[in-house]
């Protein structure tokens, strides 16, 4: 099942966690208190131009020790500390959260356009698959996730996820069937700038594992959901497509549908089938993907999952409930369900 | 002192007390087991193969078959068939040949694989009420789209797509050529193809007038001896395959014998009346992967890069490492043939010993090309013993792009693979050219088998990729997490990087 939620201010003012907070615990009819997570763009000004590195480590000798080193490879520790945490009684720490503010160096990667990620990708992968006891689950810039196994009330408390504020924020509420207590198991999930949360079930994960793989890509999380990070960062970032035809390939039309578009747009469904088949994703799901510049909301093809979207003047919500919207603004208006595979975008306009 | 005669393979009976005397059998049986003396049948077991055709138009269900009627001292090593081939080669000092598929008791992998479906977390499809997608198309894909979006939103799109074949259904038929088969059997199968929206292949041929008609369904084959070769031929074609190996006989050439070249195979495939049609173990102009870039390109040029060319392997050891060398071509897809794909006539010891299972060589393949990173540069078409739809959703979950299919269209058409194709008497006018038995195949009702056949597959095919949550094909290739084996072993499991039951 699981819950999702996200909303964007489009002219970038700052909300604090608190209200996100409320709106996810109201559908904890949709979870069982085993991961929830947060997401927010726009947290850490004063380090804008580094990458801010979340991890759960085991332990701060071994594993952070490995991770210092590579870093101190490849870029600039600009500050570190533990990620502040309060003690819950509904949450048993299993890592401690840990955070960096880092500066690749980008000489180090030949032949890259987009050197700083690809060293950050880099290390996110090195570190996920080959270091124990350490796990990279944020690492994009001015941006964070805060993420644990818990009630989502336990987990924001614990991080106090109050004393953020942003102008983007995702939150998922977790109904686990797989991997239940892993922390790296909650949603949302993340790569570079891209943050995911998802309620459902990819049919085609060996599908879409195969081909993200295929470009360089290492699933080590156990979930569905990190393939779509993948996906979004390989179509959106490297392959430089724009969302609406990034989601067209995630959740393509019907060829029914495609065959009675007018010529342009028909030339153009069926590259996009023809080009990014193995990048579809099958099965029930709702998705919220974010970056910096704005959110986009979408169903499988089918709409197995919900999804309902609320607007009030520069915020634009999206979520899994009506309910949840409402949580969070009273006043919300034009509450709607988009249609399947459509995408809802939200984007800032300064 | 004489070897003797072996012991029958089959003993045929007729229950006198049923025969009514119609005498169809006789007239049935192309390989002259029954004749007529007096008011008697008279039954020569000795010359039958066990086709059938007798029992399937015996209008009182009187003949029996029964294989085998004569023991030999049993042992596991020295079975029946190893102590007669021997005999049988003490006598001629000939190379034995044989007809359909691989025959040996290899396990099937196929059956050895289970697939998945869904159950609470995630619904399962229902096809009769939503939209189930196996449309296919074979072909090269451009590794990214590049699009440039204009201010005003319109997009517009820079990469140009190569031609690709559209397929209704992931389901081919493979190349049997007119002269293996019978032209009443080739037009059965192409009109198939055209009611169901996807194509065949024309085999070593050439093609005939009567198939012109079917053209756009038609992949024109260019194998080594190039037989019915030229621009017409190739023009027509809705694609082109060059034929380097097949299944059944990896690494030898083809020979169709002199008497089935009639009069009109001789035309069709441009070569003398009655002659031994031989195609040469390589073409005489590719002794390496360039030489085959060259001929692939050559073809391109000469039909003005319209059309996809695809490259037939047989599949063997290093399979993957080929089909990556061939990717690298402008070739636009690979057909795998696995060891147990069908022949008309190959030598046995090929038949039955070279070449390895289609089930390992397309997992391989698909996996070589990703780690490539060129899978999009060319479709993967699989072929050689698919039996059923499920052979057919396992094959894509493996990573095939679509199969061929070829015994089971012809199964379709009334063949009981008896394995007798290569002595042209095929008592159901298939692999013969013998006008009396040709004219026993009606081509308008057998097309509507073979596609009747195509279509139950397709219906299949959309249950089972409902009930795995899936409404599209693209969803379901190299979906490897969707299959599990049941009792493979663990370093076949890993070939196919398909996890055991239960994990
Ligand atoms: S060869 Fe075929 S037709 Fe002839 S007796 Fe045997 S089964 Fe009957
Ligand atoms: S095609 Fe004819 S000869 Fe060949 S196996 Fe089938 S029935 Fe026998």
């Amino acid at each position: 099942m699981c819950g999702i939620i996200g909303v964007i201010d489009r002219k970038r003012a700052l909300m604090d966690g608190s209200s996100i907070r409320d709106a996810l615990s109201l559908m904890n009819e949709r979870g069982s208190g085993e991961g929830a997570g947060y997401a927010a763009y726009g947290i850490y000004p004063d380090f804008q131009d580094c990458y801010a590195i979340h991890v759960f480590f085991d332990n701060l000798v071994e594993p952070k020790s490995r991770v210092d080193h590579m870093l101190h490879k490849w870029g600039r520790i600009v500050h570190q500390e533990a990620i502040p945490t309060y003690e819950q009684d509904g949450l048993k720490r299993s890592h401690i959260p840990w955070r960096y503010f880092f500066k690749p160096y980008s000489d180090l990667m030949a032949g890259s356009t987009t050197p700083e990620d690809d060293v950050m990708k880099y290390i996110v992968m090195e570190t996920n698959s080959n270091i124990q006891g350490a796990l990279i689950f944020s690492s994009g810039k001015n941006m964070g996730v805060f993420k644990a196994s818990g009630w989502p009330e336990d987990v924001a408390n614990f991080y106090r996820i109050e004393d953020y504020k942003g102008y983007i924020w995702l939150a998922h509420n977790r109904y686990p069937t797989n991997t239940p207590g892993w922390w790296g198991g909650a949603h949302p999930f993340n790569l570079l700038d891209w943050a995911v949360v998802h309620n459902g079930e990819i049919t085609s994960y060996g599908t879409n594992r195969r081909y993200v793989e295929s470009n360089g890509y290492t699933c080590s999380m156990f979930t569905d959901t990190e393939v779509v990070a993948y996906l979004f960062d390989l179509l959106g970032r490297r392959h430089g497509l724009p969302e609406d035809v990034v989601v067209k390939a995630l959740a393509p039309p019907f060829w029914d549908e495609i065959d009675n578009m007018p010529e342009k747009e028909q030339e153009l469904n069926h590259a996009i089938r023809l080009t990014y088949g193995p990048a579809l994703m099958n099965g029930p799901f709702a998705i919220v993907v974010a970056t910096h510049e704005g959110i986009v909301g979408f169903t499988d093809r089918i709409k197995l999952r919900p999804l309902v979207i609320g607007e009030n003047e520069d915020r634009l919500y999206i979520s899994s409930e009506e309910a949840a919207i409402r949580v969070m603004d009273p006043e919300v208006q034009n509450i709607h369900m988009p249609r399947a595979g459509e995408p809802v975008i939200g984007r800032v306009i300064v | 002192m004489s070897l003797g005669s072996v012991p029958l393979k089959y003993k045929v009976t007729i229950d006198r007390e049923q025969c009514m005397h119609c005498m169809r059998c006789i007239n049935n049986c192309s390989y002259g087991v029954f004749h007529r003396e007096d008011d008697r049948i008279i039954i020569d077991s000795r010359k039958c193969t066990a086709c059938h055709h007798c029992i399937s138009m015996c209008p009182r269900d009187a003949i029996s078959l029964q294989e085998r009627p004569v023991d030999y001292r049993s042992h596991p090593l020295w079975t029946a068939e190893a102590r007669e081939d021997i005999i049988n080669q003490a006598r001629t000092g000939k190379i034995i040949l044989a007809g359909m598929g691989n025959a040996k008791p290899y396990p099937v992998i196929f059956d050895r694989l289970v697939l998945d479906a869904c159950q609470v977390t995630n619904p399962s499809i229902d096809p009769l009420r939503e939209p189930m997608e196996l449309r296919t198309y074979i072909g090269k894909k451009p590794p990214r789209l590049e699009i440039d979006k204009k201010d005003n939103g319109d997009i517009e799109m820079l990469t140009k797509l190569t031609p690709n074949l559209k397929l209704e259904t992931p389901i081919m038929i493979g190349h049997m050529s007119y002269g293996a088969i019978s032209l009443n059997a080739q037009l059965s199968l192409a009109k198939a193809v055209e009611k169901t929206g996807t194509f065949m292949g024309t085999g070593e041929g050439g093609l005939h007038e009567a198939i012109y008609p079917y053209q756009k369904n038609m992949i024109v084959q260019v194998a080594s001896g190039r037989f019915g070769v030229d621009i017409n031929y190739l023009e027509r074609g809705a694609a082109i395959e060059i034929k380097i190996g097949q299944g059944a006989k990896p690494g030898i050439g083809g020979h169709l014998p002199g008497e089935k070249v009639c009069q009109d195979v001789s035309c069709t495939r441009m070569i003398p009346l009655g002659s031994d049609a031989i195609s040469p173990a390589p073409h005489h102009d590719i002794y390496s992967i360039e030489d085959l870039a060259q001929l692939v390109r050559s073809l391109k040029e000469a039909t003005e890069w319209k059309k996809p060319v695809f490259v037939k392997i047989a599949a063997v050891h290093n399979a993957a490492a080929i089909a990556a060398g061939i990717a690298r071509s402008s070739a636009d897809a690979v057909v795998i043939d696995g060891f147990r794909g069908g022949s008309g006539a190959t030598p046995k010891v090929f038949r039955d010993n070279v070449g390895i299972p289609i089930e390992a060589a397309v997992a391989s393949v698909d996996q070589k090309l990703k780690d490539q990173g060129i899978r999009n540069k060319i479709s993967v078409i699989a072929s050689g013993g698919i039996r059923n739809s499920a052979d057919i959703a396992k094959s894509i979950a493996l990573g095939a792009d679509a199969v061929y299919i070829g015994t089971g269209a012809l199964i379709a058409m009334g063949c009981r693979v008896c394995g007798q194709c290569y002595r042209g008497m095929c008592p159901w006018g298939i692999a013969t050219q013998r006008q009396e038995l040709v004219d026993r195949l009606d081509p308008e009702i057998e097309s509507e088998h073979v596609a009747n056949l195509i279509r139950s597959w397709t219906l299949e095919l959309s249950e089972l990729m409902g009930a795995a949550g899936i409404n599209s094909i693209e969803s379901l290739r190299s979906n490897r997490s969707r299959l599990r084996g049941y009792m493979l072993d663990e370093g076949t499991l890993d070939v196919l990087q398909v996890k055991p039951v239960g994990a």
